[in-house]
């Protein structure tokens, strides 16, 4: 058991299976606390080598947006770890068009790199999910 | 089937937690297996110890608890989101095991379906 | 996929998101505050009845009944209890909770 997966023992429990996760992301970041915790969520997931997916619906796209400064309102600005999912090798993002459409939104605006989809689209790689976690 | 359950919000504020405890129950009684029951965010309280509800409706705290010890349930809170709540070992109810995020991806792997319920 | 939406239509737009993701093959469980998008005459049942000509839906019994919508389910919605719940949660292959 380690820190790092929190709490589980790799070898004997989890070797082998390899499943596609989606992480559905819909809410804006600080209202409430779903953005950050879904990602602690996908940090810990990368140390099970899963095929790992996230997806940036609705509010959701506001968690990825450039120039958050949250000194004001005296709360962790968790935004740099979307730049850091990479490390993790977790670099499947993926946001809807429509969402940001919506919301007045391009690629210009957001702080990592993304793949911008449709709805349709999105359906497409819900379908093909083995595990899907809202939050 | 395996299932896993996720457990997002505490007791009382959202039905989330009614729901998944009707579902886990349904389960069970059909003769499915339950993985693991995590909880996660306000989930943890579902875990609390100190809960002293109206004696006129349903004590979901000890709910968790009788299912948990008739089928052997694996109630698991998150040691992260239990902390930052104020839900440690010294208030936890019995039946619940604090432990890490990693238990909730590996209950995600080894089952066979991962049910959320939340707000 | 197994699709549940759990909050209210009028509330959250969670119930328009999922429509828009529901592909053919899959089946739509509205529980808690989601059984209030299949109460007829209104428009998210109108948005249900188009869905229903591919996609299957149910609702889920005990929270009609609790909120006392059980003379206003629009017809064609199949209600289930939790066992039926159980049921759809193993016979799809996923499960996808609209929160």
């Amino acid at each position: 058991m380690t820190e790092s997966t929190g709490g589980i023992d790799m070898d004997e429990q989890t070797s082998g299976v390899v499943k596609k996760f989606l992480y559905v992301n819909r809410k804006a970041p600080y209202g409430t606390i779903y953005a950050l915790e879904s990602l602690e969520v996908v940090l810990i997931a990368a140390a099970f080598d899963q095929d790992v997916s996230l997806a940036f619906i609705d509010d959701g796209v506001y968690q990825i947006v450039k120039g958050q400064h949250t000194k004001g309102i005296d709360v962790k600005n968790f935004s740099p770890i979307y730049r850091a999912l990479e490390g993790f090798d977790i670099e499947k993002l993926y946001v809807e068009k429509e969402s940001m459409d919506a919301r007045g939104l391009t690629q210009a605006d957001l702080l990592v790199d993304v793949k911008i989809v449709s709805a349709a689209e999105m359906a497409d790689l819900m379908e093909s999910q083995d595990v899907v976690m809202s939050f | 089937m395996k299932f896993c359950i996720l457990v997002n919000e505490g007791p009382y504020t959202h039905q989330a937690a009614d729901t998944a405890y009707q579902f886990t129950k349904a389960a069970l009684e059909k003769g499915h297996k339950i993985h693991r029951v995590f909880f996660y965010h306000d989930g943890v309280n579902n875990s609390t110890r100190l809960t002293e509800p109206p004696q006129d409706d349903r004590n979901i705290v000890q709910r968790w608890q009788k299912l948990a010890a008739d089928h052997k349930l694996d109630l698991v809170v998150c040691v992260a989101a239990a902390l930052r709540r104020g839900i440690k070992d010294e208030n936890l109810a019995e039946g619940f095991r604090i432990s890490g995020l990693g238990q909730l991806v590996e209950s995600g792997i080894q089952a066979d379906r991962l049910v959320t319920f939340g707000d | 996929m197994l699709h549940t939406v759990n909050k209210s239509p009028y509330e959250r737009n969670s119930f328009d998101t999922c429509l828009a993701h529901v592909k053919k093959g899959s089946a739509i469980l509205l529980i808690e505050d989601g059984v209030y998008a299949a109460m007829k005459g209104t428009a998210p049942a109108k948005k249900l009845e188009q869905m229903m000509k591919t996609i299957p839906v149910f609702v889920l019994q005990p929270d009609v009944e609790a909120r006392g919508m059980q003379s206003r389910v629009l017809d064609g919605v199949k209600m289930v209890d939790y066992a039926g719940f159980v049921d759809l949660a193993a016979e799809y292959p996923t499960v996808q909770s609209w929160l």
